[in-house]
């Protein structure tokens, strides 16, 4: 809950992933995540050629490999529910030091953890190397509407914000003695919460005031930045064609 | 709650992804229609709100914490529309920035947690609050609405699960555990629901759109009596072990995951091996008898062990987030 949290996933760099226009590498992600998933399961050393390729960015976007490891984590709780499927799956089982575990659920779990931890790792490696508001361009160039982004780089921006405010109310009851441990004491925090919604509306109005006395007619103005090249969508794509051959590869293989 | 990549297949990702690009483009147009220019910073601002809303740790028992999910609150404060918005826009960007729920993923995550709970939240406080309009609907409106959020959510991934999910668990224990567990959580959604909707009436009834056009609620507001959480929690629990042990049981009967926890656990296997042991033994009435109560014995374990195993969770979390806290 400390301050600049937003921003705790960027790694500052200049590296050739670092400068790459936003919309080129959203786009490179997003066909790359969707490669992963298509990779049939059984297919093992296909998503090792996956995460070889992941590796290949890491390194060329000079990011430490424990950083990108460490925010990893964010994945646990599924990878903990995958863990539990080689127990619960049903059909045909197998003996593993006398446990009898479900071959379905043994391939789901690997699937789970496979696909995830590539999503996962590929998601990281573009936020550490892209800035909130290059984000937010890039989803702008890929025809997500502007309405959506518009919001969404509101909500960013005043994040710390209202978060802020929630911090300060927190600090303001725990120094009058406030540490609820069961649920019967939950009032006074979700009071708060009231209080807070109560605060962020009134901060949206201010700001509402703020921006028609500086002329804002309902739309947002466009975004008029430099767009990416041909290379640098040729050089962005390499990576998740690459993977996606390797999907057709093993799709027509038999 | 934010569901990874490679856990429900491809199709039914894809599929999602439509229904929940409709219902957010279609909640954009209905929002920026009530809202006119007003929509961005409004809209930025409550997502913003969700978002710290989500980080609230609030106190469950003995020292563990859970948070909001907000869905439900977001559409009563707000309406639907903006409420789906506001809860969207926080599912991507926790796509997005923190990796949090995947990509591909992203449309089932916005329809369980954006359109779902935001359109049950709303139309069961709407209802409530039509039925009662005094106090006690506002009471058991925003408990019901908050509470139903969460558990036909859950609902909803057990189906995306059922359609496409990987593993081969018998879905009929998947909507048990989910069902029994958010019947759970969802006790603790509406009573923070339903104090923080009081708390915003008390001091701005102007803002709470859910009760707009009920003219005696417009100025009412509420607050939670001992008397009133206590019998939430027991209806609520109550509701939540009536589902696990009878509405789901009627739909399969022994279902094979359901047996190997049963087994795993020990309770249950001597009844279920009772009711396959002989060729007649499966058409006696003691049989029968046996395997039904096994069947509850093992769903009720199941959904205590997934609970359990959901709160060591919630711990290893909150622990994980307290070190994020201090770095």
């Amino acid at each position: 809950m400390s301050g600049g949290h937003l921003h705790a996933l960027h790694v500052h760099g200049h590296s050739p992933v670092h400068r790459m226009a936003p919309e080129a590498k959203v786009a490179a992600l997003l066909v790359f995540v969707l490669g992963v998933v298509a990779t049939p399961r059984e297919a093992m050393w296909a998503f090792g050629i996956h995460g070889f390729l992941l590796l290949a960015v890491v390194t060329f976007a000079e990011l430490p490999i424990g950083f990108v490891l460490r925010r990893m984590t964010i994945e646990a709780p599924f990878v903990t529910f995958a863990l539990f499927l080689p127990f619960l799956g049903g059909g045909a089982e197998t003996e593993v030091l006398g446990v009898g575990l479900s071959i379905d659920g043994l391939w789901g779990a690997w699937n789970i953890l496979a696909k995830a931890t590539l999503g996962v790792g590929a998601s990281v490696t573009l936020i550490a190397t892209t800035e909130i508001p290059e984000l937010l361009h890039g989803l702008d160039r890929l025809r997500v509407p502007r309405l959506f982004t518009a919001i969404a780089g509101f909500m960013v921006r005043y994040i710390d914000v209202v978060a802020g405010e929630l911090q300060r109310t927190r600090t303001a009851m725990t120094a009058r003695g406030h540490d609820p441990r069961w649920l019967w004491q939950v009032g006074s925090l979700a009071t708060a919460a009231g209080a807070l919604f109560v605060r962020s509306y009134e901060r949206g109005e201010r700001v509402h005031q703020a921006m028609v006395a500086r002329g804002f007619d309902g739309r947002m103005p466009p975004i008029d930045e430099r767009r990416a090249t041909p290379i640098e969508w040729a050089s962005a794509m390499a990576m998740p064609l690459t993977a996606w051959m390797t999907v057709l590869l093993v799709l027509v293989t038999p | 709650m934010h569901i990874p990549e490679g856990f429900i297949n491809l199709p039914t990702s894809l599929g999602a992804a439509a229904v929940a690009g409709g219902s957010v483009w279609g909640s954009l147009r209905a929002a920026s229609r009530d809202l006119k220019d007003r929509l961005v910073p409004f809209a930025g601002l409550t997502a913003a709100f969700i978002f710290a809303l989500q980080m609230l740790n609030f106190p469950v028992a003995a020292g563990t914490t859970g948070h909001l999910l907000g869905g439900a609150l977001a559409a009563i404060l707000l309406g639907p529309w903006l409420g789906i918005v506001a809860v969207t826009v926080v599912v991507v960007i926790q796509a997005l920035l923190f990796a949090d729920g995947g990509l591909v993923a992203m449309g089932l995550n916005i329809v369980n947690m954006a359109v779902i709970t935001a359109l049950v939240g709303w139309y069961v406080f709407r209802g409530a609050v039509k039925v009662m309009p005094r106090r006690s609907g506002l009471l058991v409106g925003s408990l019901a609405a908050a509470w139903a959020s969460v558990v036909v959510s859950s609902i909803g991934f057990s189906l995306q699960y059922a359609i496409g999910g990987v593993g081969g668990v018998d879905p009929i224990l998947v909507v048990r555990s989910m069902v029994g567990v958010h019947g759970v959580i969802g006790i603790g959604e509406g009573l923070i629901t339903a104090a923080a909707v009081g708390a915003v009436l008390a001091a701005r009834p102007d803002l709470v759109t859910g009760t707009r056009g009920i003219d005696d609620l417009e100025t009412a507001s509420t607050s939670l009596s001992r008397k009133a959480i206590g019998g939430f929690v027991g209806a609520g629990l109550a509701v939540a072990v009536a589902l696990v042990v009878f509405v789901a049981p009627l739909a399969g009967s022994a279902p094979d995951g359901l047996v190997r926890v049963a087994e795993a656990t020990g309770f249950a296997a001597a009844a279920a091996d009772n009711a396959y042991s002989g060729p007649l033994a499966g058409y006696g009435v003691a049989g029968l008898d046996n395997e039904m109560l096994g069947t509850i014995i093992a769903g009720v374990v199941g959904t205590g062990l997934t609970f359990a195993a959901g709160m060591i969770l919630v711990g290893v979390v909150r622990r994980r987030s307290h070190h994020a806290g201090a770095a």
